[in-house]
This record gives C-alpha cells, structure tokens and sequence, in this order.
C-alpha cells in the first residue's frame, strides 16, 4: 500500500510532471539528431558522445566568456564537429558507422576527462558557472499548481518541442525531407535520380551532431551550470531507443523521449519520498529504472517498428 | 524485304544510331564495333545471351560508360552522352532490371523524386506532383494509384512506375533492360500493350531480352548479338525462334529437349489432403493430393502466387502443414524437419536461388558444401576437412561446367547462370531420390537453359521423381511427363504433355477447371484446338 500511496503522491506534485519535461529534453535533442542522420542512412550511436562533447565545450564557454548562450553555441560547434568525424569516415571512407561511433564515444570520453583539469584545476567536476536562466510565466500566479509544474522551465525545452515541429515539416513537406528518405531508403535509385547521396547524407549526420551537441549543452549549461566527468551517463543511447521507439518519426520521438522521461522523473521523486523512507543502500538500484523500461519497451517494441532501409549501409557508387 | 542499313542522310528518321561502337573492359572486349539503328517509333530488340554484350551497349547509350570508340546520333543528331543526367536531356530514359524504386514512398513521390515540384512557399508541392503522374498515366494508358506506397504494389505495377518516372523526365526513347524477368505472363501482356500504346503516342522502345517468344510478339526489328558484335538484324516478319536461337548461339540449338518416353516407377513422393498457410495467414495449399513416382517429371503449371511456393516450401519441411500427410519413399515426413528430410532422400533448387539457394558472400565451396557440413567426410569430430571439402567442389564444377572453373570465387561474382549450375550440383550431388525443382531457368540464358533441361531429364533417366514448379510454360511442356495445373491452391486438372494445347492450359491456369475447359469446346467442336497461344 505504501507504494500506491508514494505513487499516487508523486504523480499529484507538479514536480513530477516539470522533472518528466526536463529529463525528457535532452532525450529528444539527441533522438531528433538520430533522426536527421539515421533517415539519410547513417546510424550514429555516436550521440552519446557527441552529448558529452557538448555538454563540456557548454560550460567551457560559459566559464570564459560569462554568457550561457555563448557556451551553448559552442557545444553546437563542438557536436557538428564530432558528427564531421563520423560523416567523413562513414561517408567518404565508407567505414563501419558502429566502429566509427564507438571510437568517438571513447575519443569524446577520453578528451573530456583529460581537459577537465587542466582546464578547470579540479577533477571530476567543474565549478559552478553562469547558466541558461529560466523562463518564468509569472502570469500563471507564483503558487498555482500549473506555474509550479511549466512554470520555471529552462528555454531549451520549448526549443527542443519546437524541434519536433520544424523536424516534422522537414522531413514530410520538403523537398530536401523527400530525399533525405529515399536516400536513407534506397541511395542507388535516388542517384539515378541525380541526387546527391553524399552531400545529404553529410547534411544529415552534421544535424545530428548540432542537435545532440544542444542535447548536451542542456545537461551542463542549461541545467545545472557545472560539467562533471561522464554526465551524459547513457543519456545518448537512451536517446537511440527513443528513436526506435518512436519508429523514426519526429512525433514518435517525443512521445518516446516523454514515456523515458516519465521514468527517470518516477526515479528521482521515488527515491526520495518520505512515504518510502528507502534506505540510502538500495536508492541507487532505481537509477536502473529509465534502463529496464528502456529494455522492455525496445524488446517488445523493436519487432514493430521498421528502420531506413539503407540505414547502416555504406554508399558506393558503382564503375 | 532484309533490313534496311540507313545511309547518314536517312539518321534523322532513326531515333537512335550507335555506329562502331567499342567498349573494352579489362578482362572482356564488350562491344566489339558494334551497329545499331532504331528507327523513330518502332520496338526494336536486343537479343543475346548473357554476356553477349547488350546490356554494355545499352549503359553506353544511357551515359552509365563511356565509350572507347563510335559514335551516337539521336534523332540525326551526333550526341556526346557523358553521364545520364545528358542521357535524360536527350530523352533518353531507361527502366533498369532491378527497379529503382524507394519502399516506402507513393508511387507519385518515387517518380517525381530529383525533379520535385515546388509550392509557392518553396515547399514540396504534392498535389501537384500528384496531378502531374496522373496525367502521365492517364496520356499513356499506364494506370496507378499515385498513392499507394511502392512496397505495397505488384512488381508489374512497380514497372509501370519506372517507366512513368522516364516519362515524367521527357524521355522520348526508353530502354528496357529485360522487363520480363520479373512479370508473370499476364503481366508481361499488359506491358506489351503499354509499349504499343507508347509507340502509338510516337515514343521508341529498346527493348534487351533474350526470350524469344517476346521477341516475336512485340518487336518490329531486332538485332542480335554474340560475344561482343552483332550476328545479326532483321525484321520481325522475317525470322522464326528458330534462326535467332542459332544466330544468338551460334550453333544449332534444341528449343525442346528430346526424351525417350519412360515408364514411372514407384512412388517416391505421396502427398494426401495437404492444407498450407501463407506468410499472411491465409490458405495457399487447398487439400491437394498427388503423387510423384520414380523416373517421373511430375509439372505444376500456374501463374505465379497460387500456392505452388507454399507447397514446395511445406514438402521440403520450410513451411508448418495445417492439415494432411506427406510421405517420402514410404516414410511419414509430415512434421519431420528439413535436415531429416534430406537425410531421406529429398534436394530441393529453390525457386529463388539467391535467398534461398545459395550465400552470395560465400565461395564456391563453402556453397557447394551448404547443407552437408556435418557429413562425413565433409566433417570430422565437429571440424571442417577444407581438403576434402575443396577436392568435391573441384570435381562438381567441373562436372556441372560452372563458368569460370574457380571453387576460390565468391557466389555473387558469378553470372545467374553459372549460380544455377552450382545450385543444381550440389542438390543432384546429393543423390536424391526425389528432387523438387522450382523455377530453375529463370534469368537464364538459352545455353544454361538447355544443360539445365538436359540435366533434369538425365536425373528422370536414372530413377529420381522429380517435381517441376515453373511460370514458364514451355519449359513444363518440354520436361515433364504429367502436367498438373494449380490455381488458387487447387488442381484444376491433369494432362500429359502431348493431349493438352497452352489454350487449354491457358484457361485452366486462369481458374477454369481442365473438365470444363473441355467440355467447352467439344461444344465448339474444334474451332481452336489447333491454336497455340503463347504465354
């Protein structure tokens, strides 16, 4: 019964539903990305990686320069360059896309965890720095339950829900949208065509990398104004099983990046529920919980969702 | 009247003239000073076997290779086609054998693709992309549902589609590049009323086959090629099957296999009251029962989709039965699994050899090997013995001439006939007692086509029941001793090859019963009988 009562508890806070939105932004930055480069037929697992990057050059900039925003630009910079890597080996050398992503995962961990002290005198974690300020609807009335609940979110949700409406029209009412799918589905017919398999598979894993790299950016400058050593702590694959969960439509990707945000905002308001009073030893067992939902929707999902037909395949033109 | 060689004056009246074309490869002389003329609106053919450089002539003209020597005109024009971006400018277009098609998007989405109509907004403009395919389809009699997805559509509809997509670009000359393979004789009837109807509406049609019964049906003129030159061209009125097959081959070539008349042995293949699902749910297999005896060619003639892949799948253990009995030499194998199966006596050539015939990643041997792996003396204590592995390999393709004679060569880089060769190998090699032989010339050259037949008929010679599944009907026709004909899951009848015309058979395949069919036509005494009409 105690359980039903925390439950019932947490889903009567509007902390709740502002920890839901919250966790889910970073999921749906990278899912869009994997989005824009998986349609064109480039996996990219590397949006782990390329979240840690942004995340990083994020406070990088806000600590030199005092200005969030310049940070946030910075980690888009930082992610589309990570993201270059993978289009040039995956595209241009035909390499394996799960190699290629997989050496910049660890290039991305390596190179955070060896700038941090030198950069900022500390291991670990950094200090903290000027982040993105909220927006505050203080017309909703400082102690209602909806101010408390949408209130006081940071900017880059509704740049991320935006996100899923200018992905939609992208992708199903342009002509760039139409070729980036025939490309992502069958890159030969659309080279007789006269497309040009390789520019729109680079633009789509460049997006990937400027939209995981804001992912990242939210975790660090837009969230808590500190970097500390692997914060994106699976975030980027998460992110992954959003997109399949969401069958690769920028709709589903929400929805999925809301269901996964759901369980990592049940996590942290179960956890410390005083209804509950778990013991401190057993509290880190529901940081599980975002992975074994992860597991069971993707398991049970997997079968009905239908990837890019090309996605993972290397374009080689013929003669 | 022979064919005309145009003199340089008369080119404006030719769609196309290719003259001393030459395309060296580095193993192969392609096109060897090659000629062609087709004159504007007509249906011209390109015939050939595989390998015989066709294919190579037409990439030249579609800008896919550039030529070493010769020269193009297009409509009297001398043309320099660099690319098929310049092929396209030209009017040129080209349905390539395997599709080029996107899964799925619409039909309107695929053939508008690359050249996008745009709103006022700068939006992709679908309603306009829509009406536009529609009038296409509309002008040309090659009907669409411009919204339907491709991956949901028949291949014959996918075709139609390709050609659409030539249409919508401009063409005014389209190349085919072997548009039967892939269509079931109905199908491939409606494409030949859609190319008249193109070149009523003044377009000209290459068309690359090397089905002779097509050729004769639809073409005007036709050139004919061997090893890289051409052996000959003439018009359609003035030739038979007979001397292109020799001016194709070079040599004197048997369109039917000759066999001597053989009594049937016991059964070696009994299958009672057998019911089969398909992949959607549904009955593809009706309660059939028959029986295949040794020494026996037992021929199931049908359109392709009425159950006859469901059958073979279900006999050869792929496939769950839901009803009804199948016995090997006497042996229940109803429920037995594929590998028990073939321990009994019973190879299979599947009727597609790529999915399931063969790894195409594989080398030779590790395909011949395929299925006896765990064999001895294939394999010892759970290792694999290479050498003897290879020494078999060595021995079967030379026997069965897979073409080039390397065992070290990957599947894939061998031609569809030499595939198929390999395929039949390894299964005969297992010395079966019953063989089911599904579709096993399709995609094939005349030559394969013949050692292919002659094999099937030396396996009937030494005792093995064999049973034929085959969409074409002269190849049931020339092999098999009985003939069943299936529809819809059921048998609409029996013959033998001799007491039944393709009219009969015709209507038997559409859905008639053979009993019927008959009755009919006692009743309109022998009006037809003596037609033949070609499938």
């Amino acid at each position: 019964m105690d359980w039903l009562r925390a439950l019932l508890d947490t889903i009567t806070n509007p902390v709740f539903y502002r920890l839901t939105l919250s966790s889910a932004t970073p999921l749906l930055f990278a899912a869009l990305g994997g989005l824009f480069s998986e349609k064109t037929g480039v996996t990219n697992i590397a949006l782990e990686g390329i979240m840690l990057l942004g995340a990083f050059f994020g406070i990088l900039g806000s600590a030199f320069t005092g200005n969030p925003w310049i940070g946030v630009l910075l980690a888009m910079v930082a992610g589309l360059g990570l993201a270059s890597l993978h289009a040039w080996a995956s595209i241009r050398f035909c390499a394996d896309q799960i190699v290629s992503a997989t050496a910049l995962i660890l290039l991305a961990q390596g190179l955070t965890g060896f700038l941090l002290e030198p950069i900022f005198g500390q291991p670990g974690s950094t200090h903290i720095f000027n982040r993105v300020p909220e927006v505050r609807l203080t017309f909703l009335g400082k102690d209602t339950f909806l101010y408390k609940m949408i209130g006081t979110l940071s900017p880059f949700v509704y740049i991320a829900f935006a996100l899923v409406i200018v992905t939609w029209i992208l992708i199903n009412k342009t002509r760039l949208g139409l070729r980036m799918r025939a490309v992502g589905e069958n890159p030969e017919a659309a080279d007789t065509l006269g497309i040009n398999v390789f520019k729109i598979r680079y633009f789509g894993v460049m997006m990937s990398g400027i939209l995981a790299g804001l992912g990242g950016a939210f975790l660090s400058v837009g969230e808590l104004g500190q970097f500390s050593e692997n914060m994106t702590g699976g975030k980027g694959f998460i992110a992954l099983a959003a997109l399949i969960l969401g069958n690769w439509s920028p709709v589903g990707a929400m929805w999925a990046s809301l269901l996964f945000g759901v369980a990592q905002a049940l996590n942290e308001q179960l956890q410390s529920n005083p209804i509950l009073s778990i013991p401190s030893t057993t509290k880190p067992l529901f940081n599980l919980l975002p992975f074994v939902i992860t597991l069971i929707v993707v398991g049970g999902f997997v079968g009905r969702t239908r990837s890019p037909a090309a996605s993972g395949t290397p374009y080689e033109k013929r003669g | 009247m022979p064919f005309h060689i145009p003199e340089p004056s008369e080119y404006p009246h030719y769609a196309v003239v290719m003259k001393g074309i030459v395309k060296q490869f580095p193993t192969v002389l392609a096109n060897d000073h090659v000629d062609l003329y087709v004159r504007a609106g007509e249906i011209h053919a390109i015939v050939g076997e595989n390998g015989a450089g066709k294919s190579t002539l037409m990439n030249l003209l579609y800008g896919l290779y550039t030529p070493d020597a010769g020269k193009i005109h297009i409509n009297g024009k001398e043309t320099l086609i660099k690319g098929p971006a310049e092929a396209i400018k030209a009017g040129i277009g080209m349905v390539h054998q395997h599709f080029m098609l996107v899964g799925p998007l619409t039909i309107a989405e695929n053939i508008v693709l690359g050249e996008e109509p745009l709103d006022s907004w700068r939006f992709f403009d679908l309603k306009a992309a829509k009406k536009r395919v529609r009038e296409l389809s509309e002008t040309y009699g090659l009907h669409v549902d411009v919204d339907m997805r491709i991956e949901d559509i028949p291949v014959g509809t996918q075709q139609r589609v390709e050609i659409l997509k030539t249409l919508y670009r401009g063409a005014n000359i389209l190349i085919l590049d072997e548009p039967t393979a892939v269509l079931t004789p109905q199908e491939a009837d409606e494409l030949f009323v859609v190319l008249r109807n193109l070149t009523d509406k003044g377009k000209t049609i290459i068309f690359i086959t090397h089905k002779l019964n097509e050729v004769m049906a639809i073409s005007d003129n036709v050139t004919v090629m061997r090893l890289g030159k051409v052996t000959g061209r003439i018009p359609i009125s003035e030739t038979s099957p007979r001397q292109l097959a020799n001016m194709m081959v070079g040599r004197e070539v048997l369109l039917r296999v000759e066999k001597a008349e053989k009594k049937a042995g016991e059964a070696v293949l009994a299958v009672n009251g057998l019911h089969v699902k398909d992949n959607r749910g549904l009955e593809a297999v009706k309660d059939l029962s028959f029986t295949v005896h040794q020494g026996e060619i037992l021929g199931i003639a049908g359109v392709a989709g009425n159950g006859q892949t469901e059958l073979i799948e279900a006999i050869a253990g792929l496939r769950k039965k839901e009803k009804g009995k199948i016995e090997l030499c006497g042996k229940d194998i109803t429920h037995s699994s594929p590998r028990d199966i073939r321990e009994l006596g019973l190879s299979h050539i599947p009727e597609d050899r790529y999915k399931h015939g063969l790894v195409k990643e594989f080398p030779v041997y590790y395909n011949i090997l395929l299925g006896r792996h765990y064999l001895p003396p294939f394999s010892k204590n759970g290792f694999l013995r290479h050498k003897q592995v290879y020494e078999r390999a060595k021995f079967l393709i030379k026997q069965f001439d897979v073409r080039p004679p390397s065992i070290l060569m990957l599947a894939e880089n061998l031609s569809g006939g030499n595939q198929q060769k390999m395929v039949v190998g390894r299964e005969i090699d297992y010395q079966p007692r019953c063989m089911l032989v599904a579709q096993p010339t399709r995609g094939l050259d005349i030559g394969a086509i013949e050692y292919i037949h002659r094999t099937l008929i030396g396996l009937r010679d030494a005792g093995v029941g064999l049973l034929l599944v085959s969409m074409e009907l002269e190849e049931i026709f020339s092999l098999s001793d009985r003939i069943l004909i299936m529809f819809e899951g059921e048998f609409m009848g029996e013959a033998k090859p001799g007491e039944i015309t393709l009219e009969e058979i015709g209507l038997a395949m559409a859905g008639t019963p053979l009993a019927e069919v008959r009755k009919t036509e006692a009743a309109s005494a022998g009006k037809s009988e003596t037609t033949r009409v070609e499938s």
